[in-house]
């Protein structure tokens, strides 16, 4: 047992690559493969929060910003697809049937450009952003906010924007998907499988960064992130990492989010969107491979179907499990599961969370640079 | 040269308003470390206690000012309620005060969409605040008046409470020292309360005034939440000066950007400018200096 140990994560990832793609298109109706195709998106978001927060200590509240760009790139490519070459989406002809095209619409013509612009627009905002704030320390409690205020940014710039980008109703009615018609059933099951295969691989993404040095330096960073620094690494950079893969996740969840469920608002990607996927992270274990991905999964399938037949009791709900977690279960049901089996994958050290580890103290005159 | 004046009065008043919402945040965040994300329902409980108290006193002449010390004593216990029952488990572990009192703020919000009606509640400005007050040729509008006087006799009244009173002097105790105020006699848990109390109560106040501008419903606490704490970042932890320049700074830019632009557009250059200041002065304007590394 003791040499299969580190293989299980392996193990749990292929039970649910089984289940997701061939279990579930097998058992479960059309309408329940759309809904999990959903919750696949926020886990796939979820699985980079994950990452950045669980084990780089950094809350990120604002992956709002990330799926929204993943989101609204797919959503102006399959928006121009659905009209047609040389014609313009139909919300813009109902404000000015004359007004040409914005000029950053243009090149998401292209399937091309647009698959690229899903993985690099995150990468360069990130990275800009995230050199931003990391090389001025900036982190805790104030990374959250700002970021946070980044979400709700973007969402009241999309908001305001209604001529260039549908405002607050959004773009929806997409028919086409890279060529494919979006209405037939197998096309659905295909766009659903992308998305479910798209999960697996962000799990084994991150599965392989914990096993690698990055990761052993990423968990270094988040418990003591002086001492990282006076060992002779930036961590900086390795935070910088972290997040931007994180920001990549949130792109693709975005994008596969748009031919799954049919619309995108700004509701979708602002300070509620995205604290709603912190639920998730939060509730099943942020440090665990699996507990973001199945808690984001569980609160999505809450989300969708008690939110719609009980709303006001779901958000009460909601409310409490990010009391009674916080409270109880700071490191999510993960760690009540880990307890049992020993089969989830956990940090060694304790986290900071419950017990702060001792930062080194030492006088300004040790720091020096590079 | 013309169009310069108005925006500045305006900004000034929308600033005191930013002031007054992140006051009791420099106070519970800046002095305890508390994340508190329920702080802009704390705020919306006040306005609902402006509108509660008009519908007890009829004359709006008169509700007003009764609601200011209502408001404060009403959202003050409904922040002494969390920490009693939630926050005081949690003060080491800031980060997560942060996820607890975002189910707070859910859970306040949805509670008020279900007490008050969905569309929000009116509440009705009083006659005296109907004029104008001539300002360097201008009429500057007495309701943005009320809002800095308020907002100026707030920061007095904590700045003296802070300096002058034991109160004062105990929580700075504690929160330079806590061990040490402790083995000193101070309680430093019934200080933290009383913070606490006051922080919350102080967002009641803003909650009254924010309820003279704009409107009063479930969702207003969250289009103050974000702006209050990065004026109190940007401003620096722990000092009322830094939160009150900040304030001014943003409320004014926000008004000239808005001139300039349009009023969504401004709040977007806003929270970009606080992200870039702080790319320069990452601990905000004035910071107290400790040997910690944080």
């Amino acid at each position: 047992m003791k040499n299969l140990k580190p293989w299980l994560p392996l193990i749990g990832i292929g039970v649910l690559a089984l289940v997701l793609l061939a279990v579930a298109p097998s058992v479960l109706s059309m309408h329940w493969i759309n809904n999990l195709g959903k919750y696949c998106c926020w886990a796939i978001a979820a699985v980079g929060i994950g990452l950045a927060w669980g084990r780089g200590g950094m809350l990120v509240m604002g992956q709002g910003v990330f799926f929204g760009l993943g989101a609204y790139s797919m959503a102006m490519h399959l928006t121009l697809e659905s009209a047609g070459p040389d014609s313009l989406p139909i919300f813009m002809i109902l404000y000015d049937p004359l007004a040409p095209l914005p000029a950053f619409w243009e090149p998401f013509r292209s399937d091309l450009f647009t698959l690229l612009a899903i993985l690099l627009l995150p990468v360069i905002v990130a990275s800009i952003l995230g050199y931003a704030l990391f090389k001025s320390r900036v982190k805790g409690a104030y990374f959250a906010i700002l970021t946070q205020a980044l979400a709700v940014a973007l969402a009241v710039l999309i908001s305001s924007t209604i001529r260039e980008t549908g405002g607050d109703t959004g773009l929806s009615d997409f028919k086409y998907f890279f060529g494919f018609v979006l209405s037939d059933d197998g096309n659905k099951l295909m766009v659903y499988l992308i998305a479910a295969a798209l999960l697996v691989v962000c799990l084994l993404v991150v599965w392989q960064l914990g096993r690698s040095r990055f990761g052993e330096l990423l968990i270094a960073t988040r418990d003591a992130e002086e001492r990282v620094r006076f060992l002779g690494y930036d961590p900086a950079n390795i935070k910088l990492v972290a997040f931007v893969v994180a920001a990549v996740m949130a792109s693709i969840a975005g994008a596969m989010f748009v031919p799954i469920v049919g619309i995108i608002t700004p509701q979708e990607i602002g300070a509620s969107a995205s604290i709603l996927m912190i639920a998730g992270v939060a509730l099943g274990g942020r440090a665990s491979l699996f507990g973001p991905a199945l808690g984001a999964m569980a609160i999505g399938w809450g989300q969708s179907s008690l939110g719609s037949s009980w709303p006001s009791g779901w958000i009460y709900i909601l409310g409490l499990l990010f009391i009674l977690v916080t409270l109880f279960l700071p490191m999510g049901l993960s760690s009540l599961v880990g307890k049992v089996t020993g089969l989830v994958w956990r940090p060694r050290a304790t986290p900071t969370a419950t017990t702060p580890a001792p930062e080194f103290t030492a006088p300004e005159f040790t720091e020096v640079k590079k | 040269m013309d169009g310069l004046i108005p925006p500045l009065l305006n900004g000034t008043a929308q600033g005191a308003l930013l002031l007054l919402a992140a006051l009791g945040l420099s106070l519970t965040f800046g002095q305890m470390g508390v994340i508190n994300m329920a702080h802009g329902e704390f705020l919306m409980a006040g306005a609902f206690i402006a509108y509660l108290t008009q519908q007890v006193i009829s004359s709006s002449d008169l509700s007003i000012p009764v609601a200011l010390p209502l408001a404060f004593l009403g959202a003050g216990l409904l922040g002494l309620l969390v920490e009693v029952s939630i926050i005081q488990w949690m003060y080491r572990r800031p980060l997560d005060t942060l996820l607890v009192t975002v189910g707070v703020s859910l859970i306040l919000q949805q509670a008020a969409l279900q007490i008050f009606p969905a569309q929000g509640v009116p509440v009705e400005k009083p006659g005296w605040l109907d004029g104008q007050l001539a300002v360097l040729g201008y009429d500057w509008p007495l309701r943005q008046v009320f809002t800095l006087v308020l907002a100026a006799l707030c920061v007095a009244a904590l700045a003296g409470w802070l300096k002058y009173s034991s109160f004062g002097r105990r929580i700075r105790a504690t929160v330079q020292n806590r061990d040490l105020a402790e083995t000193s006699g101070v309680p430093t848990r019934s200080i933290d309360r009383i913070t606490f109390f006051v922080g919350s109560g102080l967002a009641g106040v803003a909650g009254v005034a924010a309820s003279l501008i704009g409107g009063t419903n479930s969702q207003m606490g969250t289009q103050y939440i974000i702006p209050a704490f990065l004026v109190v970042v940007a401003g620096g932890i722990g000092q009322i000066k830094g939160t009150i320049i900040a304030a001014w700074v943003v409320g004014v830019a926000m008004a000239y950007f808005a001139d300039w632009t349009t009023g969504s557009l401004a709040q977007v250059l806003a929270f970009v400018l606080v992200v870039v200041f702080l790319q320069f002065r990452p601990q905000g304007l004035f910071t107290v200096r400790t040997r910690g590394l944080t």
